[in-house]
């Protein structure tokens, strides 16, 4: 298989295969933790983390195990990331990690991770395979933080509360009160908030992609017609 | 011609025996259980080096929790090192918890005890409750719960000063029938929307210091000097109070108590 370019990784990541909002898996931490900004970037780092370094892994095994094993062999590998991610946590940042509770040894099941590490990093080289964890990591962390931005933001009116969880001392007083003296607005903080608020988030990803291929069908008038249904699902590269 | 030494063809037949696929069953449970010895190597070789710090963490964090409830100044022993494992009734609790016994100058000052209100709207609310050697509330505050963001969780000081309308409360501060939300006709405010939970919480304040006031002498008195001793028996004002005096203490004398309260629900749906 040839070598996808780093810019193409980049953009698949990101944007055109965004783990969460395109190929949609590994919604139950999404919108499990995704209540306030620090939870959300808390878990979408050590996501991004756990993500890294299971794709370098599993692409530094990939000569040696077979097909028939390499499921419960990169499941091994994962876990075992998994769970020293967890340790870490648990050593520095300690109140971070009660708060995400069963959450961190969950990320060993995140489909995005089985998925990268089985339909990419088995087929790529390491240096490939850690550049599109990176990236796939950060597409996940990047809709896990606004989701739970938005959410802090529309449920109480402020965002980056008790950043010190993650970040110690110096981030007390990251707090941005938008609106002071806001009655809070439940819904979006309980379970359903989550689902409303990534639908929008996915609905909004759709509409900026439908603006640019009418802009370049304007351009191109001449340019065959295409298919103009949405994908929403995306196929595993 | 060439004669093959008979263990030599054998061996060579048995090779023909075995068939492909057990063989390659074979390679892969070696390589799996490669993976399996080289992956739980990390894990227990960081677990070892992080086991010190975490638990410095975890230390680090109760002490914190018990800090807030205690100011640094008011004792000067080690807080989390000096406990007794106290269990009963009327903490709530399963099993025994550490109570924590902060000594100010070699005597006792106050006593943080854990609690547990088992009749939450969505369950437990873990408490922690510091009580003055003389019977008032230093503080209480919540450890965990699972109310409902928004409404219940005003027990939270983050969320809400509530937690605070206990400070200096005692156990006839107000009297035993004042120790219910204003709905019942008691001296502590509910939350709008939300009565189970600041219920809850009163209730398993109240019982708490019951609970102190019947065993202050073996609190106050745990492993200490006899200084300590007689201190305890000087901050005592009068004898036990009885458990079961008001309503929340006959409730708790049952060991489970029922969150169901038809009427309080709907209220909660508004």
């Amino acid at each position: 298989m040839s070598n996808p370019s780093y810019r193409e990784l980049s953009i698949n990541g990101l944007w055109k295969n965004n783990p969460a909002l395109v190929q949609l898996l590994g919604l139950c931490p999404l919108l499990g933790v995704s209540n306030s900004a620090v939870n959300a970037l808390g878990l979408g780092l050590a996501t991004a983390l756990v993500l890294i370094c299971s794709n370098v892994g599993v692409s530094l095994v990939r000569g040696v195990v077979n097909t028939a094993v390499r499921l419960p062999a990169f499941v091994m590998i994962i876990a075992a990331l998994t769970t020293c991610i967890e340790l870490l946590m648990q050593a520095y940042t300690y109140e971070l990690y009660q708060i995400l509770g069963i959450f961190i040894p969950l990320i060993t099941t995140n489909c995005v991770i089985l998925g990268r590490a089985d339909g990419f990093a088995a087929k790529h080289n390491p240096l490939i395979a850690g550049f599109d964890g990176l990236l796939m990591g950060l597409g996940f962390a990047l809709v896990l933080v606004a989701l739970g931005g938005l959410r802090e933001l529309v449920g109480t009116g402020a965002v980056f509360a008790n950043m010190q969880l993650l970040f110690g001392p110096i981030a007390a007083d990251w707090q941005l009160t938008l609106i002071s003296d806001y009655k809070g607005f439940l819904l979006a903080i309980l379970p359903p908030g989550a689902f409303i608020v990534l639908g929008l988030l996915i609905a909004l990803k759709n509409r900026i992609d439908e603006h640019f291929t009418e802009r370049a069908r304007a351009t191109q008038p001449d340019a065959p017609v295409q298919s103009r249904r949405v994908r929403v699902t995306g196929v595993i590269e | 011609m060439a004669t093959v030494r008979p263990s030599a063809a054998s061996s060579w037949a048995n090779d023909m025996i075995i068939p492909e696929l057990s063989r390659s069953m074979l390679k892969n449970s070696l390589v799996l259980g490669l993976f399996a010895i080289f992956t739980v190597g990390g894990v227990t070789l960081l677990q070892q080096l992080t086991a010190e710090r975490i638990q410095a963490s975890e230390r680090a964090a109760q002490l914190r929790a018990l800090n807030q409830i205690l100011p640094k100044d008011s004792y000067d022993n080690q807080l989390l090192d000096s406990s007794v494992e106290v269990q009963d009734p009327l903490l709530g609790t399963r099993q025994a918890m550490p109570a924590y016994i902060a000594r100010k100058n070699g005597q006792p000052s106050a006593v943080i005890l854990q609690a547990i209100a088992p009749d939450g709207y969505s369950g437990a609310i873990h408490l922690l409750i510091g009580v003055q050697a003389d019977g008032r509330i230093a503080g209480v505050r919540v450890v965990a719960h699972r109310e409902t963001p928004g409404l219940g969780d005003k027990i939270e000081l983050a969320k809400s000063p509530w937690i605070r309308s206990f400070e200096n409360r005692s156990l006839n501060n107000p009297e035993a029938s004042g120790w219910a939300v204003k709905k019942d006709r008691g001296e502590f405010d509910q939350f709008a929307g939300a009565t189970i939970t600041p219920r809850a919480v009163v209730g398993a304040v109240h019982r708490a210091l019951q609970y102190f006031e019947a065993h202050k002498q073996e609190l106050l008195a745990t492993d200490t000097a006899p200084i300590a001793a007689e201190a305890a028996l000087e901050n005592e004002v009068e004898p036990d109070e009885v458990t079961t005096h008001s309503r929340a203490g006959a409730a708790a004398t049952r060991d489970t108590l029922r969150i169901n309260d038809p009427q309080t629900e709907q209220d909660r749906g508004q």
